[in-house]
């Protein structure tokens, strides 16, 4: 079988690997055919215009949309599906969330639990999922929120708090689950300008501990500055990818011009 | 000139002391409502047909307590306990993937929203006459055995008398709880929808499981939307406990109050006295109602507790709808 995709191994540094994902919203082709790869400890920054498809393929990442066509792994595992005799089988519910468990996700709106305390966030899932005991957690998640500049925060509802705040407690709650990966949907797109900042300089840190991270944005200085890999994306296709420094300074390709120069 | 300008504008004006509109028309109807007012009480004091001393005597006599506490408030209680457990199970049904779970969800609060509580009592009163035991074991298990040539297999476990079981309070019960549960599990399908979209993905994308997520994360999300109208759900039960005269159900308020009354040839009395336990029980619930929305409501702003208050309104109009009256 030529056309049978292997599965990347964990030994060849492939944190990630996507091959053609197709996916549709009825009528409406949002991705179409996206092939992708993120090695371990690799800072991945997808940009593009709105639309383009950018927040969908991240989505498909943890199977939070259900791709049409195509594969995708994560750290050699194929993400919700098992492939048996050539065949595809769906995950069960309970499998596709111990998939998710390995992958932490960061949205553009925080979606922080706003009944829980800040340490109630970040204990919760921990606490439901490893059956970790709930001192131990209560103690990761405090230096984990410690590490996000937040340690006097820990009582204080999520209501309380500032979109910068809110979003850094977002990351403490994705990191408590020790995840392989982290995804970044928009982090900062819904923060008033002086709160961009802050947020940003907590994802350098990751990066800078060699979390694998994608992360879609719009902030073209954060790809220069912390991207390993720049992927440019418009209509559901990738259009340009390569170094973010050589992207951003001489693209080679039309739209991705376009679109800097009016970002820039 | 532009000085006296800037002096003028800088000192302060004398304070306005102008003739406040007259209003006549409020005069006039303190004047009515006060003569209706006067008309009212004359009638409450001067009119035999009241015979107060009689119905004071009468409304705290030991049947009518016991009707109180184990009909009136017991059956409010446990009807209500049934109606929001079943009533969440019947909304998560309602919002699940599964076509079957989802459709016979609808059908069920289409039938109980559907016929009207007096009617489904008196349907319950007499559901006896299907059953002369109530049995549990296999089903079909008559039928079973006839296709292997075994003549009335019997694989009961165990069984009661439905004179037993299916007594007017059981019945009562049972008819006003499934009743319930449809009414609820419309207020719990409402509040799980008023839970944002992102709080189900944040959940997923920690690694929750659907159960998990809806326990810990959508339904204590969902309380501050569904607990309001479930007061009100609880003051309509608490009245509509009166419907269980027609199952009938004996140890009940409005049973004894009605048949001291026929007894005596007093009805009229009696069914005073019935008002007067009603307005005392539905006010104690009135005042927790009050505290719970406010408690609620907090955080909310003006317009939150508008809404809150509109939402207790409807439900009021919904829980109305099922009362046949």
């Amino acid at each position: 079988m030529p056309t049978q995709a292997t599965a990347p191994t964990a030994e060849s540094g492939l944190m990630v690997r996507a091959e053609q994902v197709h996916k549709s919203f009825g009528p409406l082709e949002v991705l179409k055919g996206i092939d992708l790869e993120v090695r371990s400890g690799e800072v991945c920054c997808l940009l593009g215009p709105s639309g383009s498809g950018k927040s969908t393929f991240l989505r498909c990442i943890n199977h939070l949309e259900k791709i049409d066509a195509g594969r995708i792994w994560v750290d050699g595992d194929l993400i919700g599906y098992r492939e048996r005799g050539g065949k595809l089988h769906e995950m069960r519910d309970k499998e596709v969330a111990a998939q998710r468990q390995a992958i932490g996700m960061v949205f553009q709106r925080f979606n922080l639990f706003p009944h829980m305390t800040v340490l109630g966030n970040v204990v919760e899932a921990p606490v439901l999922l490893r059956r970790s005991k709930k001192a131990e957690a209560r103690e990761r998640a405090a230096e984990l929120l410690e590490r996000v500049g937040l340690g006097d925060k820990l009582g204080a509802y999520p209501g309380q708090l500032s979109g910068g705040q809110q979003q850094r407690v977002a990351i403490a709650r994705a990191l408590a689950m020790r995840p392989k990966l982290m995804l970044f949907d928009e982090p900062t797109s819904a923060l008033d300008p002086e709160l961009v900042g802050e947020v940003l300089d907590t994802m350098k840190d990751l990066a800078r501990d060699g979390m694998t991270m994608i992360v879609v944005t719009h902030e073209i200085g954060f790809a220069r500055e912390v991207g390993d890999h720049l992927v440019f994306m418009d209509g559901g296709v990738v259009v340009e990818q390569g170094d973010p420094r050589e992207v951003i300074a001489a693209p080679r390709h039309e739209r991705t011009k376009a679109f800097l120069a009016k970002v820039l | 000139m532009t000085t006296e300008e800037a002096t003028t504008a800088r000192a302060r004006p004398e304070p306005i002391k102008a003739v406040p509109v007259r209003h006549p028309g409020r005069w006039v109807a303190v004047a009515v409502l006060a003569v209706l007012a006067a008309m009212f009480v004359h009638l409450l004091v001067t009119n035999e047909a009241f015979n107060w001393s009689f119905m004071v005597d009468k409304m705290f006599r030991p049947p009518i307590i016991e009707g109180l506490v184990r009909g009136t408030v017991l059956i409010t209680v446990s009807a209500m306990l049934i109606g929001v457990t079943l009533g969440v199970v019947i909304a998560v049904m309602r919002l699940s993937d599964n076509p079957i779970l989802r459709g016979v969800a609808w059908l069920y609060t289409w039938f109980f929203r559907a016929v009207p509580r007096l009617v489904l009592l008196a349907v319950f009163g007499n559901i006896g006459i299907l059953w002369s035991r109530v049995e549990f074991g296999v089903p079909f298990d008559t039928q079973l055995g006839q296709l292997f040539g075994i003549d009335n297999l019997q694989l009961r476990l165990f069984g009661f008398s439905s004179r037993d079981l299916l007594t007017g309070f059981m019945a009562g019960l049972l008819g006003l709880a499934l009743s319930e549960a449809a009414y609820m599990a419309e207020i719990v399908r409402a509040g799980i929808q008023s839970v944002d979209e992102g709080q189900t993905e944040a959940a997923q994308a920690l690694g929750l499981s659907r159960g998990q997520l809806l326990r810990r994360v959508v339904l204590p999300q969902a309380m501050r939307v569904i607990i309001p109208p479930t007061g009100n759900e609880t003051i309509a039960m608490l009245k509509d406990t009166s419907l269980l005269l027609y199952v009938p159900v004996s140890v009940e308020l409005f049973f004894q109050l009605d048949a001291v009354g026929k007894r005596t040839f007093q009805i009229f009395p009696m069914y005073v006295a019935a008002c007067l336990w009603y307005l005392f029980l539905t006010s104690i619930l009135l005042v927790g109602q009050y505290f719970l929305e406010r408690h609620f409501g907090k955080g909310y702003g003006a317009s939150g507790r508008a809404r809150m208050k509109l939402r207790g309104m409807t439900a009021e109009a919904g829980g109305a709808a099922g009362v046949a009256k």
